[in-house]
């Protein structure tokens, strides 16, 4: 295994051996960037979720120095700096290391917040799976009834009509029950 | 039982059975659930910290989830023990080398079949390992523990964003799917770009051995999903049950005849070379190992090659790893010592001499 990229002096950090159409046993050693190149690897392939989210952030809301911010929002008078009244996490903090402070954060920071989990959810915005069963009654029928709702987008969607007119039936059931 | 306990034999998941284990090594479900009334683990203090911990280990150490719990305090473990731990996956590499003075633990029960580390990024991340494809049957069990637990413990939860988690991206369901596959034919063929950049269009991470960070030794790459908002867990269940693990098991799977069909001398000769340097090495380096390994697997799945059986091979995997040897061997050793009593161990375990 060379210590040296074949295309560059840079050090190597990606050795495979394949097999050619001939038979021979072909070594290559790439740095990470030539790799990339050659489309072998993608720069991003193993990289630490919470990394990835970090340049999200600070691609979206203007820099790690809150530089860049458009408005009359200014240094130290972004809204994005408003602190959690609960646990004083900043969304400055939030934006160096990817982590909220406590469960009211994502109160406070739901209008930032958003359009990241969007991008990061493949689009989710609302949260349709399991609910705790201390969450209430109330909470576990109003997720089913949103659970029911993009069923019914859903059939409609597809033009499964008999589905649909099944699901809205179910829908009008449980607004009754209220 | 004790740590001591598990260090000889490898855990249910390395068993080298349950469904499509020729290509798929283990099934791995995580939750990540907070309590509520706490900041997150990175801001609460000490005494936070300490309160979390009793709550949870009071808990989880219930006999409702089963006897034989292992609890271990691991602000208090020996390095090896953690490092143990981390090489048969039942705590994460940051769970086990964080800063000593920060309380944290981790409950191992059910054969290994679940572990649960609390104060590790989340409050509790609670994880249920099987060998093979068996989604499903993780995601039962791992859903009963998460019922039990919740009778006792107030999750953080709200009606739009789910189960609320340190991490956004881990919100919502909190599910963390992750198949552990043995693609060796597709690194061979250098398909296994392909498959991580379809794979990254579909929202799906593509990670080693170790997962977050590490490389992919042995060709065993785990498949992950990235969205836990907007989706439930049976369809994010059902993406991996009937689209993404199935489709990658045929790619192996053709990459493999091909193989066979086009080189098989060349095939053949790497099989057994491979097989060759574990039964006659005299020192050996757990990268080499893990690369030799994977083309005797591969050998051995495609009856290439029948004097060693595929349980032998995992367990081989995990036991040569740093803490592991050194536990089986009862000794701390330099690098250089580990490597002379790797390749002894794989001779004892391959019945040469």
């Amino acid at each position: 295994m060379k210590n040296k990229c074949d295309k560059c002096n840079r050090p190597a950090t990606h050795h495979s051996v394949e097999i050619s159409k001939e038979g021979e046993k072909v070594a290559i050693n790439l740095c990470d960037a030539c790799a990339a190149e050659e489309g072998l690897t993608m720069k991003s392939a193993h990289a630490p979720i919470n990394e990835l989210l970090t340049n999200f952030v600070k691609l979206h809301s203007g820099g790690a120095s809150g530089e860049g911010e458009s408005g009359k929002s200014g240094e130290g008078g972004s809204p994005k700096d408003t602190a959690c009244e609960n646990c004083g996490t900043t969304f400055a903090d939030f934006r160096e290391n990817s982590l909220l402070g406590c469960p009211m954060c994502y109160k406070t920071f739901e209008q930032p917040l958003s359009p990241l989990l969007e991008r990061a959810h493949e689009g989710g915005t609302h949260h349709i799976g399991k609910v705790p069963r201390r969450a209430g009654v109330g909470e576990q029928r109003q997720m089913a009834m949103q659970r029911l709702r993009r069923q019914l987008d859903d059939a409609v969607m597809a033009e499964d009509y008999e589905l649909a007119a099944r699901l809205r039936d179910d829908i009008q059931q449980m607004e009754g029950e209220r | 039982m004790t740590l001591r306990n598990i260090t000889e034999h490898a855990g249910e998941w390395l068993r080298g059975a349950g469904p499509q284990s020729d290509v798929v090594i283990s099934s791995r479900i995580r939750l990540a659930r907070n309590l509520a009334g706490f900041p997150f683990v990175g801001h609460a203090n000490r005494r936070q910290r300490y309160e979390i911990l009793e709550a949870c280990r009071s808990h989880i150490t219930n006999k409702r989830l089963g006897d034989n719990i292992i609890w271990v305090q691991l602000a208090d473990a020996m390095p090896t023990d953690r490092q143990l731990l981390v090489e048969r996956h039942l705590i994460s590499r940051q769970h086990g080398s964080s800063k000593n003075e920060i309380p944290r633990g981790v409950a191992v029960g059910g054969d290994e079949t679940f572990a649960i580390m609390v104060n590790e990024e989340d409050h509790l991340r609670i994880q249920v390992l099987r060998s093979g494809m068996q989604l499903t049957e993780a995601f039962e069990q791992i859903n009963r523990i998460d019922d039990i637990l919740e009778e006792r413990l107030e999750y953080a939860y709200s009606r739009r964003f789910g189960y609320l988690a340190a991490c956004p991206t881990n919100v919502g369901t909190g599910i963390r799917v992750s198949v552990m596959m043995h693609l060796p034919a597709l690194k061979l063929t250098g398909e296994i770009d392909k498959v991580k950049r379809a794979a990254r269009d579909m929202h799906l991470a593509v990670r080693g051995l170790f997962g977050e960070g590490s490389e992919a030794q042995g060709d065993l790459y785990q498949v992950s999903n990235q969205t836990t908002l907007g989706k439930t867990e049976q369809e994010i269940l059902a993406d991996f049950e009937h689209t993404v693990v199935p489709q990658i098991i045929a790619y192996e799977q053709q990459a493999r005849q091909a193989l066979l069909r086009q080189r098989e001398d060349q095939l053949d000769d790497k099989i057994w070379r491979a097989w060759a340097l574990l039964t006659h090495a005299r020192v050996i380096g757990t990268e080499e190992v893990l690369q030799l390994l994977s083309h005797v697997r591969l050998g051995v799945n495609l009856g290439r090659l029948d004097t060693v059986d595929i349980r032998t091979i995992n367990e081989l995997f995990l036991l040569t790893q740093p803490a592991h040897l050194q536990r089986i061997t009862g000794s701390e050793m330099d690098p250089a010592t580990r490597r002379v009593a790797r390749a002894r161990l794989i001779r004892q375990r391959l019945g040469v001499r």
